[in-house]
């Protein structure tokens, strides 16, 4: 099911939480909005499920408006950050809730059936008769999402669903849950702050700010041609360095890079630690190093340039650099944007 | 082992540690619950019984008596479920809708608890009194809510109205809105989400305030004496049976329907504790909370 949201307006009280939003979700895509928290990440999530009335604008599933259609009859599967699983019913009930509150009439039989199908699809057979509380989390958000499942959603809401978990049962949640999407199709939309979730599992990432959309694309082109330096900075580590540009060449300190497309003048340059270099003779900005941290999958360098700016870069882990040294940092690749 | 406990000896004691202080402050409870609170129940059981046991049944198969008793049974059985009712509404409305209003609704709903109950029965006197607002409406179109059950009613639901909703709100605040919202996304109509997910994980609070309305419906005597008009045998309840029988100088009669009150009282106290073991009242409210996210032994 295609999702259009067409300038969407949400105000509480005086807080402009979505200030006309546009999006076009195509059927089966896997989608992320990323922001930082105030956003409207969540509450754009919750007006597509119908939890929250869109003050303005449309939101459409396939050619039908749904702007104003209660959630009950939207039919959405949503997924809560603190997975919001009934307490007081096991899991396998958990599952059956929607099919025994649907107006569509199930026997026992077939709802037990679907539910030992779900439980499979979610890998936690022979766990339906415990309790959420004797579950672990990761394994409730599971539930949570075989509950949601369970009524054949159009669409597949997740609000933060691996937010509360450790990292590792978050990563293997990640690959899972991309796995069950391509299995099943269902278009998905999920909200999340972390950047690392948004780039690994989605097709496409829509990156918010302030209430409105800062930049659409596919992991790869909000990685590689991020829109601003607020898209650049939100993405990862990312250097800052004052740069002058002169015929799409900008100059930092002595280093010489294409900056197509912008205009003459002072710029703004930013470059991940990755694509910085550390050398004590060269083209570049001359910098004296303060600290080495070491860390399992490399040596971290940071770095203090002669206008004073902190600038941190990865280096092999066995790069002879120590703390005081004087060189210049090279710079591989940067990101360069006319000046704010 | 004693190398350990010497050192910790010499140690100044942390504070509130002081083995004098301490015991000071177990003994003034232990005397203070002693005079005030056990010895007038003994003496209830003791009074009771004094004349023997023939004269306690007898006193407390009274006609008089046994009406009192019938008036607060009665008085409890319309009174309880209202303000049921009244408090599931009163806390779904406050805790699951944002409305203009909210906090001055919950403060309204408090006011009984810092009101004398007196108070409240001089204030329905004047509303439904014969000088009263809708005295002479109500008069003419004959009907009786005050010196009658009526009058007791709706003092008792005045009394007794923020009990329930005390229970309820701070634990479906605590819940929040997830349960119920995830309910309506997969489908669930208001009424079902409420009997299959508001109620069910609400019930022990919700039956701890039940109780102890109860219990105060029953005991209350300040609102219900000044609209009953303590007419024996019609409309005494049996509180104020009980201050009628003292005043008469039946002292036995008296203690023996005090008795009756005061068994309610421990039965109250018992279902009390073992619906706090269940995890209600106050004490021990986190355990209701819909578990959090990121518990420790967590495994995928």
């Amino acid at each position: 099911m295609k999702i259009t949201l067409d300038n969407v307006v949400k105000t509480f009280n005086t807080f402009r939480a979505v200030r006309g939003v546009s999006l076009d979700i195509e059927s089966g895509e896997l989608v992320a909005l990323l922001g930082p928290s105030g956003s409207g990440k969540t509450t754009i999530l919750r007006m597509v499920a119908g939890l929250e009335y869109a003050d303005g604008g449309h939101i459409r599933f396939g050619e039908e408006d749904a702007t104003d259609i209660p959630v009950r009859e939207r039919g959405v599967g949503f997924v809560f950050q603190h997975y919001a699983l009934f307490p007081h019913m096991t899991v396998g009930d958990n599952i059956a809730f929607g099919m025994k509150v649907s107006k569509k009439k199930r026997s026992t039989a077939e709802i037990a059936a679907r539910v030992a199908d779900l439980l499979r699809l979610v890998r936690l057979e022979g766990l339906g008769d415990r309790y959420p509380a004797q579950i672990s989390g990761g394994q409730r958000q599971r539930v949570a999402l075989a509950r949601a499942l369970a009524v054949d959603p159009k669409v597949l809401l997740l609000d933060e669903p691996f937010g509360a978990l450790d990292a590792n049962v978050r990563r293997e949640l990640r690959r899972w849950l991309r796995e069950i999407h391509d299995e099943l199709g269902i278009t998905t939309l999920f909200v999340t702050h972390d950047q690392e979730e948004a780039l690994d599992l989605a097709d496409r990432v829509v990156i918010l700010k302030d209430g409105k959309i800062v930049q659409v694309g596919t992991p790869e082109e909000v990685c590689r041609r991020p829109a601003n330096a607020f898209v650049m900075r939100f993405l990862g580590d990312a250097n800052h360095f004052p740069a002058t540009v002169s015929g799409e060449i900008a100059s930092i300190g002595g280093a010489r890079l294409a900056a197509p497309g912008v205009a003459d003048g002072a710029a703004d340059a930013y470059a991940r630690p990755g694509d910085l270099g550390f050398a004590t003779e060269g083209e570049g900005v001359s910098a004296t190093i303060s600290r080495v941290l070491d860390r399992p999958d490399g040596r971290r360098l940071i770095a203090v340039t002669e206008t004073g700016e902190y600038v941190e870069l990865d280096v092999a882990s066995d790069a002879p650099v120590k703390a005081g040294a004087q060189g210049v940092i090279t710079l591989a690749r940067a990101q360069i944007f006319p000046a704010a | 082992m004693s190398r350990p406990r010497n050192v910790s000896s010499r140690r100044p004691p942390r504070i509130g540690e002081s083995p004098a202080v301490r015991r000071a402050l177990i003994i003034a409870v232990l005397i203070v619950s002693v005079f005030v609170i056990a010895a007038p129940l003994a003496v209830i059981a003791v009074q009771a019984f004094s004349k023997g046991v023939e004269t306690y049944l007898a006193a407390i198969t009274h006609p008089d008596t046994l009406h009192a008793i019938g008036m607060t049974l009665v008085t409890a059985l319309i009174a309880v479920p209202i303000n049921t009712l009244f408090g599931i509404a009163a806390a779904w409305a406050i805790t699951k809708f944002d409305f203009p209003g909210r906090r001055l609704l919950l403060v309204v709903i408090e006011i009984p608890f810092s009101i004398s109950p007196i108070v409240a029965g001089v204030a329905y006197l004047f509303v439904y009194g014969l000088q009263g607002l809708f005295g002479e409406w109500l008069s003419a179109h004959d009907i009786k809510i005050l010196f009658a059950l009526p009058g007791i009613v709706l003092a008792s639901l005045f009394v007794t109205a923020p009990f329930v909703a005390r229970e309820l709100i701070p634990l479906m605040q605590a819940q929040g809105r997830d349960l119920e919202e995830a309910a309506a996304s997969l489908g669930a109509s208001g009424l079902r989400t409420f009997f299959s997910v508001t109620l069910p994980n609400v019930r022990w609070a919700l039956l701890y305030g039940v109780v102890l309305c109860n219990a105060r419906v029953m005991g209350e005597f300040g609102a219900v004496s000044v609209v009953s008009g303590n007419i024996r045998g019609q409309t005494n309840t049996l509180p104020l049976h009980v201050e009628l029988l003292y005043h008469d100088y039946q002292t036995a009669g008296a203690f023996a329907a005090a008795s009756i009150l005061a068994g309610l009282a421990v039965v109250t106290l018992f279902v009390k504790v073992a619906l706090e073991r269940r995890g209600a009242g106050r004490r021990n409210r986190p355990a209701f909370v819909a578990e959090p996210a990121g518990n420790s032994k967590e495994t995928p």
